[in-house]
């Protein structure tokens, strides 16, 4: 595929303040099409600003801005925002324009007929799933989470293909802000529109972004896929920023039971006399045996307490007459996610590990578990574990 | 009653008219000049202060003073007085226009400057339709104040009503005095009514209270 033209570029963009309190200092972005831009950071940490020096609403004092190969600051400010979708967390619909009014604002400014604004205001107001007669209300009329589906889609109503927006649902209650990131974000999908999307709030820009850019004081500190963040998080401030819990999670949701496991554990084959079971035991030091046929599928386990209960009688005599066929294996392709909850709490000291065909493969012992945990709060970075891919650039786009 | 209204009936009428155009013309030039001067200052706040504080030290200026100060700049008669009124009648509507613009939602104003709107527009379109109740409050109130005032207008031969009070107040007629006086009253209150309804028409149905 033809490398598509960036979208946006920032090239050692600073907005110093007087006083010489740089907001933002040499920022550097690449922004390509279809992208989702979440930019997240403590308060005061630029990401407004940034966000503004897009559609000019701010003057960076040094750096430019290229929008689709043209320096923006050689663009008029009203010609370039009436092309850039703007949402804030106010909403800022105007009070005493009527709903189709507040959608079609920039549609006016562009002069489009009356005609045409109709039909795009219909168009819009069905995408958010709200009925027509809305169209004549006014804003006070709607409730919050209403609102902000209007100010979202009057960002779109002169067709703008970039859309920027300041934490704009940072207002709503949890529900409502659930359903307002589904809708923006399949604008992205469906509709491919490049968002920049100002937020505080790592879960959302977890689930929204193609790009998390991370910024403290003025600068990016990262600038990552969902999955590169959470897996190498930069530094001390990105980590504390996502949260061990997350990131534990989120290493558990990407990682297989094959990356974790150990190959070549203790197994017997069910033709084997309890005698040589007995003995590898002592050997290698365990309580129990897996077992497993002449082609290494998993048949059971057999353990010490069973081998104790047949001493007394003595009537078994190969492995197979004590075989334990209960017993709970996952696959190498499961996620230690789902598996990791079950051993951590049924006690499980070790999970066997099979492939498709139930052959065995590993286990995946509690202490594994555990090391992954330890790795993931601590952050050693000689682990094995952690699946790798190929390392995002900054600002570069999300690899394919 | 009937014997004042036959003696005085067509110069009641004519003074009345006179005071009314003369307090009319004094308003109609200090909205012209008042609200967008008003406007204008919510771009510049720190000279805002320096204007509204003229106006205000305007306002302060003993009302028969300002009248007599504009004998040697513009001789007696209607101008002066008309000059005078008009002067009175920009600090109320001056500050409530400046107020009613300054308290428009900054986040507003952003978020429609950011869409694509000129300054002009999101004055027009925007913020002016925000402002208007506050605004024509304050044209409300100086409207009252000319009409009442316009009496004194007499003093430098600008007319009016106050030519029949001061000929009453003069020659201690009680009924010339009171005659002159209730057609003052009445003016202002169906002024202020009829503004009151003008305001409600000019007030987007959002707005209303
Ligand atoms: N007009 C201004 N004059 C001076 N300093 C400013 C101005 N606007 C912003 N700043 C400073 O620039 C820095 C970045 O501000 P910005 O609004 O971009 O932060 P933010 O990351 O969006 O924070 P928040 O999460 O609180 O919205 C802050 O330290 C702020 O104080
Ligand atoms: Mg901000």
């Amino acid at each position: 595929m033809a490398k598509e033209e960036p979208l946006l570029i920032l090239k050692d963009v600073s907005k110093i303040y007087k006083g010489g309190n740089a907001a933002i200092s040499n920022i550097n972005l690449t922004i390509n099409k279809g992208d989702f831009i979440c930019l997240i950071g403590t308060s005061g940490s630029g990401k407004t600003t940034t966000m503004r020096t897009l559609n000019r609403m701010i003057e960076p004092t040094s750096g430019e801005i290229i929008y689709k190969g043209q320096n923006i600051h050689k663009i008029d400010p009203v010609k370039l925002r009436k092309k850039i979708g703007y949402v804030i967390q106010n909403i800022g619909l105007i009070p005493h324009m009527n709903i189709y009014e507040n959608v079609t604002i920039v549609p006016k400014l562009l002069k489009w007929p009356e005609n045409k604004k109709q039909a795009k205001a219909r168009e819009l107001i069905k995408l958010v799933e709200l009925p027509e007669n809305f169209l004549e209300r006014y804003p006070a009329e709607l409730s919050g989470g209403q609102q902000q589906r209007i100010g979202v889609i009057r960002a779109l109503a002169a067709d703008q293909d970039l859309i920027l927006m300041d934490e704009p649902f940072g207002a709503l209650d949890p529900i409502t802000r659930e359903g307002l990131q589904e809708l923006v974000k399949s604008l992205q999908e469906d509709l491919k529109k490049t968002i920049v999307f100002v937020t505080h709030d790592m879960d959302e820009a977890l689930k929204l972004a193609t790009n998390i850019v991370v910024m403290d004081e003025g600068k990016i500190v990262q600038a990552a896929s969902p999955q590169e963040l959470l897996r190498h998080p930069a530094n001390e401030f990105v980590r504390k920023l996502i949260g061990e819990e997350r990131m534990l999670q989120a290493r558990a949701d990407v990682t297989t039971a094959a990356q974790i496991m150990l190959k070549d554990p203790v197994s017997i084959t069910l033709g084997r006399s309890l005698r040589s079971a007995i003995q590898l035991m002592r050997e290698r030091r365990v309580d129990t045996l897996l077992v497993t046929d002449d082609e290494d599928h998993l048949k059971g386990y057999i353990d010490l307490e069973s081998l104790a209960l047949d001493s007394s009688n003595r009537r078994a005599t190969s492995v197979s007459d004590i075989l334990n066929t209960k017993i709970f294996r996952i696959t190498t392709t499961t996620l230690i996610r789902n598996s990791a909850d079950r051993i951590l709490k049924q006690g499980l000291k070790y999970v066997p590990v099979v492939d498709q065909n139930n052959k065995l493969c590993g286990i995946v012992t509690r202490s594994a578990l555990v090391d992954m945990v330890y790795d993931i709060i601590w952050g050693e970075k000689n682990d094995t574990a952690a699946p790798t891919s190929p390392a995002l650039k900054q600002g570069g786009a999300q690899d394919a | 009653m009937l014997d004042f209204l036959n003696e005085y009936g067509s110069q009641l009428i004519f003074k009345t008219w006179e005071q009314f155009y003369t307090s009319a013309l004094a308003l109609f030039f200090g909205i012209a000049v008042a609200v967008p001067l008003g406007v204008l200052l919510t771009r510049a706040p720190r000279t805002a202060k320096i204007v509204i504080g003229i106006a205000g030290m305007l306002q302060t200026v003993p009302s028969l003073a300002l009248l007599a100060l504009m004998i040697p700049l513009f001789g007696i008669g209607k101008l002066p007085a008309i000059v005078a009124l008009f002067i009175y009648s920009l600090l109320p509507i001056l500050r409530n226009t400046y107020i009613g613009m300054e308290k428009v939602d900054p986040q507003l104003k952003d978020s429609v400057k950011g869409m694509g709107m000129t300054n002009l527009q999101s004055i027009r379109h925007v913020e002016i339709p925000i402002a208007m109740p506050v605004i024509m409050a304050g044209i409300r109130l100086s409207a009252v104040y000319v009409i009442s005032w316009a009496t004194l207008a007499s003093y430098i031969g600008g007319g009016g009503l106050g030519d029949l009070i001061f000929n009453g107040l003069n020659l201690f007629q009680p009924d010339l005095i009171i005659g002159g006086t209730i057609p003052v009253a009445i003016m202002a209150i169906v002024v202020d009514f009829s503004l009151g309804k003008l305001e409600k028409t000019l007030t987007p149905i959002n707005q209303r209270t």
